[in-house]
């Protein structure tokens, strides 16, 4: 078997004098879609700073494309894995385009060039809003767009970056009902990319992931195939509360009953 | 406009404000006599006439001027971006408060000029000092990147030392001697009157560009730490070495114009604001278009100082506020 793109093992995770996440093995190979499921609280953004390397673990080990993280400089991780927040900063006047190509700050001056710039850099800028149905927005400035459409700019700009492994921290939780779709067959239809993402609905993630990972913020964790994983014998208990399974044909639905 | 044309009017700009330094003041060099009197200070001589003579006296006053200016509005265009903060201005870290404290002991001790710039940039260095021990959390830890605090706590360690400071000023203005308390209080409005010697003026320029050129090299790291450490951390800035690296960088520029100059408010606070209105926010433009205006409003504030009630000398501090002031209002005012 080829070497996994991400893999950690024994990770441990803390939060003051709370154990999030206990004994953490898991093993993400190239093209694999993880979904992270858990409660509020439950560890999932933790989970995803540890990863991307911005947060240490308490315990254990990562390794990215088989080698340790922290053998990787900060340059070099920028070119392996994007992450797309849950938040965003923007204190002074910027423009959409320039947020997006800014992202791609790792490939030096000649990518980031000014706004409206010639070259690839404003090109590729285009297409990824393009992907993300923002490519109207290009000239207009991030402070004063809804947060759909500043959550849609971060994941242009993620995927601008040109990485093989994007984190996501709740990458459609503004999105109304057609977008969280087309956010997720975009990102889906990307070759040979692999995703790590939180994400709380639990109907978009079994139609969007191959595996999922579920946190119960007391340590306790399971990771498999999605099929197998998301059930509403596991789901049912993670949550507290009834979720019920319906087949419609198409695809499982999950409907919570509590 | 473009970001282009803005540099190249604010370079012109330098130059023609340099030139009116040269050419007014308490007597008026004409444009002949201020040509004659330059190639006569290029052969080293400075005592062929008067406008000779008061060439090498204006040149190194304008040199530190700009210097000022230049340094002042470079550690406030870093210091906004660093802190995310738009109120952000060079003295908000107490890197001045210090700087004058030490300044003040030093006049009321009865130092002379040199002795003075000296504890100055000691004051300086130790609030620097005092900055880096006590906000050593926010500025080293590894495992802040989501903290919303970390900002606020370097700013509110600055803001707690510069208090420090301000309660020391008082106590050393109140016990100094009544002959020095004038000295002292030109110093803390901010005085080109000791700015005589062209080393130190060559000296400041030099370090004015040293400076801005590793601040630049930082720019589009620092352009990406807008929106955030986490994201210009996954984007691929080191985010924490860029941040102390820049801190630095604003503090040695805030000290060196303080030694030099006393504590000149509102060109740091207000060039960055200007220039974001026309260049954006992005600091790969604003760092040298904000550099390149506060040397320009510094000197011109100097000039003015020196010319509306020649003999008398104003204080360039005051007369930045008062020229900067309305100017700055009045761009708010536009859509």
């Amino acid at each position: 078997m080829s070497v996994p793109l991400l893999s950690c093992r024994g990770l441990q995770i803390r939060a003051g004098d709370r154990c999030l996440v206990q004994a953490l093995d898991l093993d993400v190979a190239a093209g694999e879609r993880w979904a992270l499921i858990g409660p509020n609280g439950a560890g999932k953004t933790s989970l995803l700073l540890v990863l991307a390397g911005a947060r240490p673990a308490q315990e254990g080990t990562i390794a990215l494309a088989g080698r340790p993280l922290q053998q990787w400089s900060v340059e070099q991780l920028a070119g392996l894995r994007a992450m797309v927040a849950d938040r965003w900063i923007d204190p002074f006047a910027t423009s959409v385009q320039d947020t997006v190509v800014a992202a791609r700050y790792r490939l030096g001056a000649g990518a980031g060039a000014s706004a409206g710039g010639t070259g690839t850099a404003a090109a590729l800028a285009r297409d990824c809003l393009m992907a993300m149905d923002c490519l109207p927005l290009a000239d207009r400035d991030v402070r004063y767009l809804s947060r759909g459409e500043r959550q849609r700019v971060a994941l242009a700009a993620a995927l601008a970056q040109e990485t093989r492994l994007i984190l996501l921290d709740e990458p459609i939780s503004h999105q109304d009902p057609r977008h969280q779709m087309q956010v997720l067959q975009v990102l889906q239809a990307r070759a040979g990319c692999t995703y790590i993402g939180a994400l709380h609905d639990i109907n978009a993630a079994a139609r969007f992931a191959t595996h999922a990972l579920l946190l119960y913020g007391d340590g306790r964790w399971v990771a498999g195939c999605a099929a197998t994983v998301l059930t509403q014998e596991t789901l049912s208990p993670l949550f507290e509360t009834a979720i019920v399974e319906v087949d419609t044909g198409a695809h499982r639905v999950f409907l919570s009953h509590g | 406009m473009s970001r282009r044309a803005v540099l190249q009017i604010l370079g012109l700009a330098a130059l023609l404000s340099l030139l009116g330094a040269l050419r007014f003041g308490s007597v008026d060099i004409g444009a002949v006599a201020l040509l004659e009197a330059s190639i006569d200070l290029v052969k080293g001589r400075d005592d062929t006439s008067l406008a000779a003579a008061l060439l090498a006296l204006r040149l190194p006053r304008a040199g530190t001027a700009m210097a000022v200016g230049g340094l002042l509005a470079l550690s406030g265009a870093l210091l906004q971006s660093l802190l995310r903060n738009p109120l952000a201005d060079p003295y908000v870290l107490g890197v001045s408060g210090g700087a004058s404290c030490a300044a003040m002991l030093a006049i009321a001790g009865g130092a002379g000029a040199a002795a003075i710039a000296l504890s100055a940039a000691g004051g300086a260095l130790l609030a620097l000092t005092l900055l880096f021990a006590l906000a050593h959390r926010a500025l080293f830890a590894r495992d802040v990147l989501l903290d919303p605090g970390k900002d606020s706590a370097i700013l509110l360690t600055g803001v707690m030392i510069a208090s420090l400071s301000a309660a020391i000023l008082s106590l050393v203005l109140s016990l100094a001697p009544d002959g020095r308390l004038r000295t002292m209080v030109f110093w803390l409005l901010g005085d080109l009157g000791g700015a005589t010697s062209p080393v130190l003026a060559a000296l400041a320029l030099l370090t004015l560009l040293v400076l801005w050129l590793v601040a630049q090299r930082d720019a589009a790291a620092l352009n990406l730490m807008l929106g955030g450490d986490l994201q210009a951390y996954t984007q691929g800035v080191p985010t924490t070495r860029v941040r102390r690296r820049l801190i630095i960088v604003t503090a040695v520029a805030t000290g060196m114009a303080v030694a030099l100059a006393g504590a000149v408010g509102f060109v740091g606070f207000v060039a960055p604001h200007l220039v974001r209105r026309v260049v954006g926010a992005d600091p790969r433009h604003v760092l040298p278009a904000a550099t390149l205006l506060g040397a320009v409003l510094v000197l011109l504030a100097d000039t003015v100082g020196r010319c509306v009630a020649a003999p008398l000398q104003l204080p360039v501090g005051a007369l930045m506020a008062l020229i900067g002031v309305p100017v700055f209002i009045w761009q708010l005012q536009r859509p």
